[in-house]
């Protein structure tokens, strides 16, 4: 490898927006059979990189260089000519067309009178899929494949062209550890194949167990590159942030309240069965699990978006039907929604209107919004929680991950309420809003609300929870107090495996 | 920040170009045609569109909270027919309690088709389009309505009435639009109306009742479009069956005009009431100018298509769609 | 996943189950309402629906093209109009005073041309500015009529030419001409849409634009085609219709934009784009006009008949809902 000229470098890259410097002398390379990891917080240029790098942004200077050629990205097109695959963290399928239809997007082959020509399509497409070792054919509809195929569908894609590099955006997001080995394992036979890959991730411990080196950007800014063996979590997460960040496990140090919610023998269906816990107040409990565990939905449950098809639900020891959002809230619960964008926030309107949402009905002066009063409430959470907007008239969708959260966190806040659930609170957050975040959720839990946490970031959960529920498969597996729980029986129970059944 | 402010900037050049262009053309037909300007013009234009206008308030309402309403012609001609058949029938009186009823009915059933089941707006009022005039044309037994006598009835003071010097259907009109105006930048219903169309899902998770907020705003469309077919049956005291067909096309091009999304969530009262003038300006500036009623379709759309894309345009602050 | 699938059976299956329905219900309903004595389901009964049902039939074939394809078209009712007059108009042109019944392809020409540069004109507004093709479209709906109204004010259009009326009367093998126009139309849509690249990408961009976009699909220039074959089906359907009339009011063709809406819905296209069929189409198509002819058998007036399509329409949607509800588990949004 040493002697190898790199499949693709880019040299001094500069890329500025109206008053931003969005790349600032990037230089970055990639040697074939090799996977870098490309990191950094968001913002930090990786996205504005790779559309350079995909010839959907023009560098204001610099050079793309792949072997000894010097290139230039006129599109998007001309970058997957060139043999330069991205397979994007949100799926780009038509899920009414078929496997091979998606695969060959773009360029089905054709015969004459434009015709398609179906024959050679399923033939390559079966080619491919036999080298990936899947179970579904060319012809099966991709709507009906799960989020894993799906992915394998796209990686396809990648392997229709003589794909000099392949750049993975988050691409385990959304998979199973089962489906995380089959994607690792397809990475390791294109890194067989000398195929240059960068691989764009938040998840530390995927970095380390498949990456070569490491780039690492902060700011626009290079920050250099490690070789992944000589380096660890600490020293990276420093490059990325210029500072050390505090990941400790929690210490309960204040006393708990009385049970403010406890849920008994819960079930939705098929989503998640027999669930019992309790939350107290000034107690913060982490929920723990894969993607699909249930976790959200019991969240969901209790927000009064789904029925439970069995089950109690107390609150301060009554029992209680949760019929609606507006009775959740009504009720004290309140949910900090999975999806920022999608369902936390209308992004379209300002911070103010955002945060006093849910009470809209109760700031009334005569028949009118009392907009005074709604001010005053943004003021003081804006304080409180020191999110930094230009001013209440900001459209939401304006600000950053981080301060998005936050507005989301204080329109819950300033409902008062006794339980507060938060679902991956720190998703898509830069490390330095995410240490706030975690801080605050403590904070709360000392002022006396009940908090849940659902998170899906080991570190996270083992950082703010007192105690901690480890989901597997729609179950309860086991219930940690924060000195039982190590790293290692929390990652058994949340796999099926070695939990005990205790409540 | 830079670009926030570059956003800003472009919204507001959008929101004030369409005034902007609106006074420009009001400049150029008055140097066309010096009475464009005059009282008397100005006070028949507004008159005019007096209808379309009570009309567009309502729909403004729909189209915020992410949906359509092509079904406002038909039930216009709807209310039209039947507060004349009632008027001979059980009198005036009644017949407008009895009329604004039923159109509410008709309003009530559309929102719960598209607020409580969920239905696509479009398909939906499509459909209530025909069937709604499928109706009217039932109800009236194919026959075109009118008052028996037309000399002795009060009646027609909705539609030709005037008080302190200015037509009733404008008094009407600039009252609606500024309760409506009040209701939905000043109310809590107004301020769940733009959450449920800015993000439905969002507002559901706000604990803001989707359905219910949607519902009311079909009632309140449904309850416009009743006041325009009184203001339309007054003003004739008679009329066809189809009156009011066609109706819906120069409502929504009012209302998207005025620079309101057709996804939600965007779009004042204010900014309507300018499309609908705009719209009833250019309709008069051509006939004044000498051009036959046709020509302002042209020129309606001309406006439109131009309207909608240099808001776009400011948006995304390009001229030139990105799409290959 | 055998949910998808079935509900996806049943909504294209559903459109023939309904024209079956229809049928025997109006053999049966005839049978006892009907003024005329003739069966219903009479051989010549059924090969005239087929002809009226050309007009909205070829446009619902295009209608069914751009819906897939995402986008809509509220002007062909206009576009409809204009090539009827251009048809008509053109006959009496001295330019071609000259050319004796060679008129008539040329008149024809013409009428396609123009029909086929107003969608083409809707597919450039569309594809340059990326206003959306709901408004793009109700503009031109309202501009195309304003043009219509602007060759001879309020009055119809008219000319006859009897080799065209003729042609237009002919029938072979059975079939009018509007039928075979009908049929020949399903057929070259139903070709495209399944055979051909052009058509699969139509569906790949209606189902995720942007995968297509990032696939290297040219969007733009594929959307102004799909525009620009409604136009040209909008303007064949005008003149299959007007060879036979010949003569044209001003406003005709309007709420033909409903109609084949109605019948590509029915049809089981799906209103956002990505899946759809010309065959459904056709069912859909078939349906309305059975409906149509069905009540009008039976002695319900065309009040009726609009009243009642509204409602199925609206039925079909709510049906389609409830196929595709996933049961109590759902998420209360």
């Amino acid at each position: 490898m040493t002697d190898a000229k790199p499949v693709l470098h880019l040299d001094n890259i500069v890329k500025t927006f109206p008053g931003v410097r969005a790349l600032d002398d990037v230089s970055f390379s990639v040697m074939p059979g090799e996977v870098h990891a490309l990191m950094g917080e968001n913002g930090a240029g990786k996205s504005t990189l790779m559309k350079v790098l995909g010839g959907i942004y023009q560098p204001d200077g610099g050079d793309i260089y792949m072997g000894d050629d010097k290139v230039v990205m006129s599109g998007p097109l001309e970058a997957k000519a060139k043999g330069i695959v991205f397979i994007h963290q949100e799926l780009s399928l038509a899920e009414e067309l078929t496997v091979a239809e998606n695969i060959y997007l773009g360029e089905l082959p054709k015969k004459s009178f434009g015709r398609v020509d179906w024959g050679k399509l399923a033939e390559q497409t079966n080619a491919i899929l036999q080298k990936l070792k899947v179970g579904f054919d060319a012809k099966t509809r991709v709507g009906d494949l799960s989020i894993a195929n799906q992915q394998m569908v796209e990686i396809a894609r990648a392997l229709t062209v003589d794909a000099k590099a392949v750049i993975f955006d988050e691409p385990t997001a959304s998979l199973t550890d089962a489906e995380k080995v089959v994607l690792f394992d397809v990475i390791a036979d294109l890194k067989r194949d000398g195929v240059g890959i960068i691989y764009i991730s938040h998840r530390m411990e995927e970095i380390f167990k498949i990456t070569d080196r490491i780039s690492v950007l902060r700011d626009g800014q290079y920050q250099g590159t490690v070789a992944t063996a000589d380096s660890t979590e600490e020293s990276v997460t420093q490059m990325m942030i210029g500072r050390k960040l505090d990941l400790s496990r929690n210490v309960s140090h204040h006393e708990l309240g009385d049970v403010a919610l406890e849920v008994r023998g819960l079930s939705c269906g098929k989503l998640y069965q027999d669930v019992s816990f309790e939350v107290r107040r000034g107690e913060v409990l982490g929920f723990y699990g894969l993607v699909g565990a249930g976790r959200t939905e019991i969240a969901e449950t209790l927000f009064g978006l789904r029925d439970p098809s069995a089950g109690r639900i107390l609150l301060d020891g009554e029992d209680v039907r949760i019929q609606s959002p507006a009775d959740a809230i009504a009720r004290g619960i309140s949910l900090v929604p999975e999806d920022r964008k999608g369902q936390g926030l209308v992004l379209g309107m300002n911070c103010r209107d955002n945060m006093t949402l849910p009470q809209v009905d109760d700031l009334k002066a005569g028949p009118f919004v009392a907009e005074g009063a709604e001010v005053a409430i943004f003021d003081q959470y804006r304080d409180r929680l020191d999110i930094r907007t230009p001013g209440w008239k900001a459209r939401a969708g304006n600000l950053s991950g981080g301060n998005q959260q936050k507005i989301v966190i204080g329109k819950w806040l300033s409902m008062h309420p006794s339980v507060l659930i938060v679902d991956e609170p720190t998703r898509g957050i830069d490390v330095g809003s995410k240490s706030e975040i975690h801080k605050l959720l403590r904070e709360l839990a000392a002022q006396g609300y009940a908090v849940m946490v659902i998170s899906s970031e080991m570190p996270e959960v083992l950082h703010v929870s007192d105690r901690i529920i480890a989901m597997y498969s729609g179950r309860v597996m086991r219930t940690f107090t924060s000195d039982e729980v190590t790293e290692d029986n929390l990652i058994q129970a949340i796999s099926g495996l070695g939990g005990d059944q205790a409540a | 920040m830079a670009t926030l402010s570059k956003e800003r900037l472009g919204s507001v050049l959008a929101s004030q170009g369409i005034l902007i262009a609106f006074v420009l053309f009001m400049i150029a037909f008055t140097i066309a045609n010096p009475k464009f300007l005059s009282a008397d013009n100005v006070l028949s234009v507004i008159r005019s569109s007096a209808i379309i206008g009570v009309i567009a308030l309502g729909v403004t309402f729909v189209v915020i909270s992410g949906n359509l309403d092509l079904s406002v012609g038909s039930m216009m001609s709807f209310s039209t027919i039947v507060v004349l058949d009632l008027h001979d029938k059980i009198g005036p009186l009644m017949a407008i309690p009895a009329m604004f009823a039923m159109t509410l009915c008709l309003g009530a059933f559309i929102g719960f088709l598209v607020g409580y089941l969920r239905l696509n707006s479009l398909i939906v009022t499509l459909g209530m389009l025909s069937a709604i005039h499928g109706l009217t044309l039932t109800y009236s037994g194919g026959q075109n309505m009118d008052i028996a006598d037309k000399a002795g009835t009060w009646f027609g003071v909705f539609g030709q009435g005037d008080a302190l010097g200015i037509p009733v259907p404008i008094l009407i009109f600039v009252l609606l639009a500024a309760v409506l105006g009040m209701v939905l930048a000043k109310t809590p219903f107004g301020r769940k109306v733009y959450a449920v169309g800015g993000n439905g899902t969002a507002a559901t998770f706000s604990g803001i009742p989707r359905a219910r907020t949607v519902f009311y705003c079909y009632l309140t469309s449904a309850f416009c479009v009743a006041t325009a077919g009184l203001i339309q049956a007054s003003r004739s005291l008679g009329s066809q069956n189809t009156v009011g067909q066609g109706l819906e096309l120069e409502v929504l091009a009012a209302v998207i005009l005025g620079g309101a999304s057709l996804l939600g969530g965007s779009g004042t009262i204010f900014k309507t009431v300018i499309g609908v003038l705009i719209l009833g300006f250019i309709q008069n500036g051509l006939l004044l100018v000498g051009l036959q009623f046709y020509v302002q379709f042209v020129v309606t759309w001309v406006i439109i298509t131009l309207a909608v894309w240099l808001d776009i345009a400011a948006k995304r602050g390009k001229l030139w769609s990105p799409i290959a | 996943m055998q949910k998808g699938t079935l509900s996806k059976a049943l909504a294209g299956g559903a459109i023939w189950g309904f024209i079956i329905l229809e049928l025997i219900f109006f053999s049966i309903a005839g049978s006892y309402l009907s003024i005329s004595d003739q069966a219903f389901m009479d051989w010549d009964n059924m090969l005239l629906l087929l002809k009226q049902s050309a007009p909205i039939g070829i446009i619902a074939m295009g209608m069914t093209l751009v819906m897939v394809n995402g986008n809509i078209d509220l002007s062909v009712g206009a576009t409809f109009a204009i090539a009827a007059i251009i048809l008509l108009d053109s006959m009496t042109w001295p330019i071609f005073a000259g050319l004796g019944d060679w008129v008539i392809p040329v008149a024809w020409l013409l009428a396609l041309a123009v029909g086929t540069f107003l969608g083409a004109l809707n597919g450039l507004i569309v594809w340059k500015t990326g206003v959306d093709a709901f408004i793009v479209t109700l503009g031109s709906m309202l501009g195309f009529r304003g043009i219509v109204f602007m060759f001879n004010g309020e009055n119809p259009t008219s000319h006859l030419n009897w080799t065209l009326v003729d042609f237009a009367e002919a029938e072979f093998l059975g079939f009018a001409t509007a039928s075979w126009f009908l049929v020949a139309v399903t057929i070259a849509i139903w070709f495209l849409m399944t055979k051909t690249v052009h058509g699969r990408n139509a569906y790949a961009i209606g189902d995720n634009r942007e995968a297509a976009v990032n696939a290297g699909i040219r969007v733009g220039p594929h959307m102004m085609i799909n525009f620009a074959i409604i136009g040209f089906l909008a303007a064949l359907s005008a003149v299959v219709f007007y060879s036979e009339s010949g003569s044209v009011n001003p406003n005709d063709g309007q709420l033909y934009e409903l109609w084949v809406i109605t019948a590509v819905v029915l049809g089981g296209t799906k209103i956002t784009g990505g899946a759809g069929s010309v065959i459904g189409t056709f069912g859909g198509v078939i349906a309305i006009q059975l409906l149509r002819k069905g009540l009008g058998h039976i002695g319900a007036d065309t009040s009726t008949v609009n009243l009642v399509i509204g409602l199925i329409l609206i039925a079909v949607l709510f049906l389609d809902r409830q196929l595709n509800i996933k049961g109590k588990e759902e998420l209360k949004v």
